[in-house]
């Protein structure tokens, strides 16, 4: 009977024990799942609060690039503002350049020879294809009458050309004041017989004039005169003159010199018995 | 190397010329004083391009375009017409006879280069 009833007593301990060891598993599980929806609930949460930081990141970086963006900006509009004044002034540069040039080859070329009807070609030359004239003559002054000589022509025959007296006409009045004279219309032509041309540019060693070149019409393509033509115009009036003046004065030399060695090479001559 | 030939009988132009062909980048230029002088230069040298004046003494350039127009080795040579003549009938003429520019004197430096760095460039 005690046996029995010792059993009795062991088997309600160990159910007793069984029993708490079901609550104790059942609270364990109940913690686990606990934990891990506490897990979850900080992962989520660790992972928005990431985000945000990553985003609030971005945003810097969006700020950061968008200063640098309207920065570069600037930069690119003050850069090609600049380009452009560059390209403006390297167009002017170009021109200058080229101008210069011109100048350079008509003042090579004018006192490239001593030779007086070489002089009045290259003038000639000159005026046709860096002005563009159509129709224009050289004049010269004749010392001994005090007239004006034409003395080469292009578009005309210097034979047709009236001589010009100083003081009366453009002709005579440019010569006589040393002073440029430009018509109002350009496009207009001269009148060669009456001696009013369009254009007459006196040819002047310092405050000497020496002779006028005489334009009576430019070529259609010419419209109006650029600011390298009155540059060529200075040009002529003092490089021409002192071309023409030195190959004359030159010829003349010559002339004498070979005069005199005809002399000498009589006076050389053994007389004749 | 683009080879230029200057055709041209004012000492003066063809000095300016040469001078303006210096932009052109290795450009060597050869220069004849009328279309004769031009022959003779065309069958001693490869030219690559050639400016020519029209009034000129012994050949013209209308009759020396005509020439390389009609001459196998020569023709593809291309032409620009560079003169005094404005009128609409001179240019019509040059290009009907096979010119490829038609410039007028006096001549702005910065349109002649680039009608050459065209033609060249189109070569």
């Amino acid at each position: 009977m005690e046996s029995k009833a010792s059993i009795g007593k062991m088997a309600d301990e160990f159910l007793q024990v069984f029993k708490k060891g079901e609550e104790f598993t059942k609270e364990l599980l109940k913690e686990n799942e606990r934990l891990r929806f506490r897990l979850v609930e900080l992962e989520e949460s660790v992972n928005r609060s990431g985000g945000e930081g990553r985003a609030k990141l971005f945003q810097h970086r969006i700020e950061d690039l968008e200063a640098e963006i309207e920065f570069l900006k600037d930069k690119f509009i003050k850069v090609e503002e600049e380009n452009k004044d560059f390209a403006v002034r390297y167009v002017e540069v170009e021109e200058e350049n080229n101008n210069l040039a011109n100048l350079y080859v008509a003042s090579y070329q004018l006192h490239s020879t001593l030779d007086f009807n070489e002089v009045l070609r290259i003038i000639l030359e000159i005026v046709i294809n860096l002005v563009g004239a159509e129709k224009f003559a050289v004049f010269l002054m004749d010392e001994k009458t005090n007239e004006l000589l034409p003395v080469a022509a292009e578009g005309v025959s210097a034979a047709e050309i009236p001589r010009a007296k100083i003081g009366e006409g453009i002709i005579g009045n440019v010569t006589k004041d040393g002073e440029s004279y430009f018509s109002q219309d350009m496009n207009a032509k001269g009148d060669i017989l009456k001696g009013e041309p369009i254009v007459c540019i006196p040819l002047k060693i310092k405050e000497h004039v020496i002779g006028v070149i005489s334009i009576y019409a430019l070529f259609i393509q010419k419209k109006n005169f650029t600011n390298v033509d009155y540059e060529l115009f200075n040009l002529l009036a003092g490089h021409a003159a002192t071309a023409v003046f030195s190959s004359r004065l030159y010829t003349q030399s010559e002339r004498k010199l070979t005069t005199l060695q005809s002399f000498l090479d009589l006076l050389k001559e053994k007389p004749k018995r | 190397m683009p080879v230029i030939l200057v055709v041209e009988d004012s000492p003066t132009m063809r000095q300016l010329i040469s001078f303006a062909m210096k932009r052109i980048p290795d450009s060597k230029v050869i220069e004849a004083s009328d279309g004769v002088d031009a022959l003779k230069k065309l069958s001693s040298e490869k030219i690559d391009l050639i400016l020519a004046d029209i009034n000129m003494p012994v050949m013209n350039g209308l009759k020396l375009i005509s020439l390389i127009r009609e001459d196998n080795a020569y023709k593809s040579i291309p032409v620009i017409m560079i003169t005094t003549e404005g009128a609409q009938e001179d240019r019509n003429r040059a290009m009907a006879l096979g010119a490829n520019a038609y410039l007028t004197k006096p001549i702005q430096t910065q349109e002649l280069i680039k009608a050459v760095t065209d033609i060249i460039a189109a070569k």
